[in-house]
C-alpha cells in the first residue's frame, strides 16, 4: 500500500448512504466503448426498458446504423414457450450475418438476464464455437443491479483481460517493462499521451480497449499498468491476476493531475527526473496558462456534486487546486479507497464526501448549501435550475476528451460555461 | 427474443410516468432497478419540464436481492408519502421487478397509508409505453369514480371531457389549448381535461360531462370506453386533426349539444386557401411516406392527400392496438398499411416507395436524412425540439395552419422549383442547388434512382441517361421508374430515347 492510502486526508469521514439512487447502470458505457472499438458489436441481453435507456442516453440515433443493439427478451421466452439459449443464438447469428465487418461482439448482461440467471459467458463461448471465433464473443454485465453508469467500462474492460495475449519473455530472462494505460480515452488523448511518452523515452505502451479488436494488447508479468480513468476497479484486480503490476497516480486531469500521472509512470520506469521535466515543463505550463480564464470564473466559487461517473472525487482535487473552487460536498457512487488513494490525498479538507445516494435527503443537503455550482446528472439539472442554481451535466464529463495538459482549459471550461452563461442571459 | 436497433416506444411503466406526470399531486412508486432512474431525463430534458417526474424508484441492487426487497419497497412507500404527501399514489413494477414479483400492489395496501393507492400492474414483456398510459390512466379513473353514482347529467348545461394528453406526449400542450378555445366558441363548456393538467379529485368529477373527447386514443381509449360503459357518456371520436378531421370534429360535437357552429369559426383557418392558391400547384401528386402512432399516421395521412394534393406511397404505424383503423386507412388509398415496430422494416420501405416527403418520427426523420429525402416529424417518439417554445399545436383549426407550414417547409418552394425546373442548365441555378429557405448547407437529395430494383434494372444508353437529365429534376425520379418499370415489363433492354418516349405515352394514356 502507498504512503497515500494511510494518509490522514484518505482517511476522512465519507457520509455512506443507501436509499435511491439517481444513477445511469453500466450499459449507458456502451454508448462510448462502441465508438472506441470501432469494430465491436454490443447486443444487451434485456427488456424494453434496457433499449429505451440507450437511445435515450446516446440522444436517439446519431449514427448510421449503430454497433449496438438489444435483444428483448419476451412474455414467450419467460413463459418457457421458447428456448433462451436458441433464441439468443438465432438473433446474434442474423446480427453477424448482417455486420460481416464486425471482429468482436460482447453479449451484454441486464437486469433481467441476471434475475433469470441467463449464463451469458456459456452463451458467448457456444457463439463464439459456431462463428469459429469470427467474431470473437465475449460476455459482461452492465446490469443496474451489479453496476453503476462507468462499472459498465470496468465491466466490459475485465472481460477482454483474461483474452489478451501473454508478453513473451525470453528464455531465462525476466519480460521486459511495458506500460498498459487502462480506460477508454478519446483517441486526440491517446495520440497527445503517445507523443509524451516517446518524448520520455518510454516504450512501448499499450492502450486499453484498443481501437480495433485485432489489435489488442498482450499483457504479462512485465507489464506495468497505469489507470486513466479512475472506475476501473475489476479491471485492475484482473490485471493483477495476469502478473501486471500498478503504477499508483492521480487521474490525469487537470495541469497537476497530468503532470502526477506522467511522473508517476516515468519514476516506475526509471526515467531522469530532470529529463521529465523537460518534457513535462512546457505542456504543464501552457496549461496552467490555459486555466487562467475559466479559473477567473470559478475561483471562490462553491461547488456541490452529486454522485455519478466515479469521477467526482479527481474533479473535486482539479477544481478545488487548479480552479480555486470550495468545495462542499462530493458525492461518488462507489469509492474505491485504494485506487482513488492519490487524489483522496491531495483533496482539501472540508469537503464532505458521500458514498452512495439517497437522492431526496442528497437534494436537501444541496439546497441548504445554497452551492454557486452544482454537477448534477441529467434528471435533476433542469429541476435544480429551475430552483435557482446553475449546473454542468456530469454525463459530459463522461463522453467529452476531458484528460491530459491540452485539454486541461476545456475540462475548467465546462464548469464555467454555466457561470459564464447565467452572467451573459438577461432573461 | 426480438432483435431491436431503436424501438418506437418504451416499456409501459413509462407510460404509466407520463401520466403520474400530466397530473397534480398523483404520486409514483416504482420497484425498480437502479438505472431505471434514466426515465427522468425524458422529461426533464426532452421535455423540459422545470420539475422531476413525481416518481420514486426503489433502485434495488444485486446486494438487496438476497434480502427483503419487499421491506426496501415498504419504506420507499412510505417515504414518498412523507415527503411528498400526494392525494393518491400509484404502485407499480418495472419489467426486472415483475421477474421477482414482490407484489407491490398489495405490499402498499398493507401500509394502510390515508390515500387511495392503484395498483397498476403493466406486463412488461408484452406491452408497451402507449399502453401502459391507457392502462395507467383507466385505472386512475376506475379507482376515482369508483363510488360516483351516474350523475343526473339531462338539467346541465352540455359540457364534455378532453382525454388523452399526457406528459411527453407529441404537441398535446398545444392541442389542448386550441381545442379548449374551439370549444369556448362552440359555447360548450370543458368539464375536466386529464390527465394533464388534472388532479386525482378531478377525476372524480368526470362522469358530470355529457361526452368524452377522446383526443388520443392510444392514451384515453381504455378510460374512454369504461366511462362510457359505467356512466352513458358518450365518446366523441373523430380526432380534430386536419382541416377536414376539425370541421367533421366540430359538426359531430355540435350536433350533440344541439348548438349551431358559428359559421366563422374556421376563418383563422388558412389552410385551405394556401393549398388553393397558385404557389401550392407544385405540390401535387408529391409521393408521400407516412408514418407513426396510429392517431397522427391516420390523420396526416387525410391532411397529406385531401388537403395538401400529395399521393400517399406509403401508411404505417407502430401502435399494434390500432392496426385495424389504419390498415382501413390505407386501404382507401389503394395501399396496403405497414405495421410493425421493426425500424429496419421501416427503413426498408421507405426505400422502396422512393418518397418525395417522409412524415414520420424521430427515426424516420434520420431514415429520410440517411436516403436524402425531405421529412418533417409528426408523431412520437420525439426529440427535444418537438417541443417548440411557440404555441404550434396540430389539432384544430391553428393546428391545419402548423400542419400546412410542417408539411410544406421541407420541400422546395413552388416559385422557385418552377424556375429552377426552367432554368435548369443555367450554371449557378440549377437543379443542384439546395432550397433556399434551407441554408447554405442543406443539400437536394440524390435523385431516388433504382434503389430496390438495381439487380432486375434495365440498361440505359447514355443518349437516353442524358435525354432523362433534360427532364426536370422533380419529376426526374418518377419518369426513371416509368420508364424502367415499361422496359421491364416488355423485355426491353437496353433503354433508348425511343423507350422513354414511348413509356411516357404509355402512362399519360
Amino acid at each position: 500500500m502507498s504512503a497515500c492510502a494511510t494518509s490522514p486526508a484518505a482517511l476522512r469521514p465519507v457520509l455512506a448512504e443507501r436509499g435511491q439512487r439517481e444513477v445511469f447502470c453500466g450499459l449507458t458505457g456502451i454508448v462510448w466503448l462502441h465508438r472506441r472499438i470501432q469494430d465491436a458489436f454490443f447486443l444487451v441481453v434485456g427488456s424494453r426498458t434496457c433499449a429505451h435507456l440507450l437511445q435515450s442516453a446516446a440522444g436517439v440515433m446519431i449514427f448510421a446504423e449503430p454497433r449496438f443493439a438489444t435483444a428483448i427478451i419476451e412474455e414467450r421466452d419467460l413463459a418457457g414457450r421458447a428456448d433462451l439459449d436458441d433464441e439468443l443464438d438465432r438473433v446474434a447469428t442474423r446480427l453477424i450475418a448482417r455486420r460481416p465487418d464486425i471482429r468482436l461482439l460482447f453479449l451484454v448482461g441486464s437486469c433481467p438476464s441476471e434475475v433469470i440467471r441467463l449464463d451469458l459467458g456459456r452463451a458467448a463461448a457456444r457463439l463464439e464455437e459456431r462463428f469459429e471465433r469470427s467474431p470473437r464473443v465475449l460476455a459482461y454485465s452492465g446490469s443496474g443491479i451489479g453496476t453503476t453508469f462507468t462499472e459498465g467500462e470496468d465491466a466490459c474492460l475485465s472481460a477482454l483481460v483474461p483474452t489478451l495475449a501473454p508478453t513473451l519473455a525470453p528464455a531465462g530472462r525476466e519480460a521486459p517493462a511495458r506500460l498498459l494505460v487502462v480506460g477508454a480515452l478519446a483517441d486526440v488523448v491517446e495520440d497527445q499521451f503517445r507523443r509524451l511518452f516517446a518524448a520520455l523515452g518510454i516504450g512501448p505502451v499499450d492502450f486499453l480497449p484498443a481501437r480495433r479488436a485485432d489489435a489488442m494488447p498482450p499483457i504479462g508479468s512485465g507489464t506495468r499498468y497505469v489507470l486513466a480513468q479512475p472506475f476501473l476497479g475489476e479491471t485492475a484486480t484482473a490485471l493483477e491476476r495476469r502478473g501486471a503490476v500498478r503504477i499508483a497516480a492521480p487521474c490525469p486531469l487537470g495541469a497537476e493531475g497530468t503532470r502526477l500521472w506522467f511522473e508517476s509512470i516515468a519514476a516506475a520506469f526509471g526515467i531522469d527526473p530532470a529529463l521529465a521535466d523537460g518534457v513535462l515543463s512546457p505542456p504543464a505550463r501552457r496549461a496552467a496558462a490555459a486555466l487562467a480564464a475559466p479559473r477567473a470564473r470559478l475561483a471562490g466559487r462553491r461547488v456541490f456534486l452529486f454522485p455519478d461517473s466515479q469521477l467526482e472525487i479527481p474533479l473535486a482535487r482539479f477544481l478545488a487546486r487548479e480552479c480555486g473552487m470550495i468545495l462542499t460536498e462530493v458525492g461518488t457512487p462507489f469509492l474505491n479507497r485504494r485506487l482513488m488513494a492519490p487524489d483522496l490525498a491531495l483533496l482539501p479538507a472540508g469537503a464532505q464526501l458521500a458514498e452512495g445516494q439517497d437522492v431526496e435527503r442528497q437534494l436537501d443537503r444541496c439546497r441548504a448549501a445554497r452551492p454557486d455550482l452544482v454537477v448534477c446528472g441529467l434528471g435533476l439539472a433542469n429541476p435544480l435550475e429551475a430552483e435557482g442554481f446553475a449546473t454542468k451535466w456530469s454525463i459530459e464529463l463522461v463522453f467529452s476528451p476531458i484528460q491530459g495538459f491540452e485539454q486541461a482549459a476545456d475540462l475548467a471550461a465546462l464548469f464555467a460555461r454555466p457561470l459564464a452563461r447565467r452572467a451573459l442571459l438577461e432573461v | 427474443m426480438q432483435l431491436t436497433l431503436w424501438s418506437y416506444e418504451g416499456p409501459p411503466h413509462i407510460g404509466a410516468m407520463r401520466v403520474a406526470t400530466a397530473m397534480h399531486g398523483v404520486h409514483y412508486v416504482l420497484h425498480a432497478p437502479q438505472g431505471d432512474t434514466y426515465a427522468d431525463l425524458l422529461f426533464t430534458m426532452i421535455e423540459r419540464r422545470d420539475h422531476r417526474p413525481p416518481v420514486t424508484y426503489t433502485t434495488f441492487q444485486a446486494r438487496d436481492l438476497g434480502g427483503d426487497t419487499a421491506e426496501l419497497f415498504r419504506a420507499a412507500v412510505r417515504d414518498a408519502y412523507d415527503r411528498f404527501r400526494p392525494a393518491a399514489m400509484i404502485v407499480g413494477a418495472s419489467c426486472t421487478a415483475e421477474l421477482i414479483q414482490d407484489d407491490p400492489g398489495g405490499l402498499a395496501a398493507g401500509l394502510g397509508l390515508p390515500i387511495p393507492v392503484i395498483p397498476v400492474e403493466l406486463p412488461a414483456y408484452q406491452r408497451k409505453e402507449n399502453w401502459g398510459a391507457a392502462e395507467t390512466f383507466y385505472q386512475l379513473v376506475r379507482a376515482a369514480t369508483a363510488r360516483e353514482a351516474p350523475p343526473a347529467r339531462a338539467a346541465q348545461p352540455f359540457c364534455v371531457n378532453i382525454l388523452g394528453p399526457t406528459a411527453l406526449g407529441f404537441r398535446h400542450r398545444d392541442d389542448v389549448r386550441d381545442i379548449a378555445a374551439l370549444l369556448a366558441r362552440l359555447g360548450i363548456a370543458v368539464n375536466v381535461i386529464a390527465p394533464l393538467g388534472a388532479s386525482f379529485a378531478d377525476l372524480a368529477r368526470l362522469p358530470a360531462a355529457h361526452a368524452n373527447l377522446v383526443l388520443y386514443p392510444e392514451t384515453a381509449g381504455t378510460a374512454a370506453a369504461y366511462l362510457a360503459r359505467r356512466f352513458g357518456q358518450k365518446t366523441i371520436s373523430t380526432v380534430p386533426i386536419g382541416l377536414g378531421a376539425t370541421r367533421d370534429f366540430v359538426a359531430e360535437i355540435a350536433d350533440l349539444a344541439q348548438v349551431p357552429p358559428p359559421p366563422d369559426l374556421a376563418e383563422a383557418c388558412r389552410l385551405g386557401w394556401y393549398s388553393r392558391s397558385v404557389d401550392s400547384t407544385y405540390l401535387t401528386g408529391k409521393r408521400v411516406f407516412i408514418f407513426g402512432d396510429a392517431t397522427h399516421a391516420i390523420a396526416l395521412a387525410r391532411v397529406a392527400t385531401a388537403e395538401i394534393g400529395f399521393s400517399l406511397v406509403g401508411l404505417g404505424t407502430y401502435s399494434r392496438e390500432f392496426a385495424a383503423p389504419v390498415r382501413a386507412a390505407a386501404q382507401s388509398h389503394g395501399i396496403e398499411a405497414l405495421i410493425t415496430d421493426d425500424y429496419l422494416a421501416v427503413e426498408a420501405a421507405i426505400a422502396a416507395a422512393q418518397p418525395e416527403l417522409v412524415l414520420g418520427t424521430q427515426m424516420e426523420r434520420h431514415i429520410a436524412k440517411r436516403l436524402g429525402i425531405p421529412c418533417a416529424v409528426i408523431s412520437a417518439p420525439a426529440h427535444v425540439q418537438d417541443f417548440p417554445a411557440r404555441h404550434a399545436p396540430f389539432a384544430g383549426f391553428e393546428g391545419a395552419n402548423v400542419l400546412f407550414d410542417t408539411l410544406i417547409h421541407p420541400l422546395m418552394m413552388g416559385l422557385e422549383e418552377h424556375l429552377l425546373g426552367m432554368f435548369r442548365d443555367d450554371f449557378e441555378f440549377n437543379d443542384t442547388a439546395a432550397p433556399s429557405h434551407l441554408g447554405p448547407h442543406a443539400t437536394t437529395p440524390p435523385e431516388p434512382a433504382t434503389v430496390a430494383t438495381a439487380a432486375s434494372a434495365p440498361v440505359w444508353r447514355d443518349d437516353a441517361e442524358a435525354e432523362l437529365r433534360k427532364i426536370p429534376f422533380f419529376v426526374r425520379g418518377k419518369a426513371r421508374r416509368n420508364t424502367e418499370l415499361f422496359a421491364r415489363e416488355r423485355g426491353l433492354n437496353p433503354i433508348t430515347i425511343e423507350t422513354i418516349y414511348d413509356a411516357k405515352a404509355h402512362f399519360s394514356a
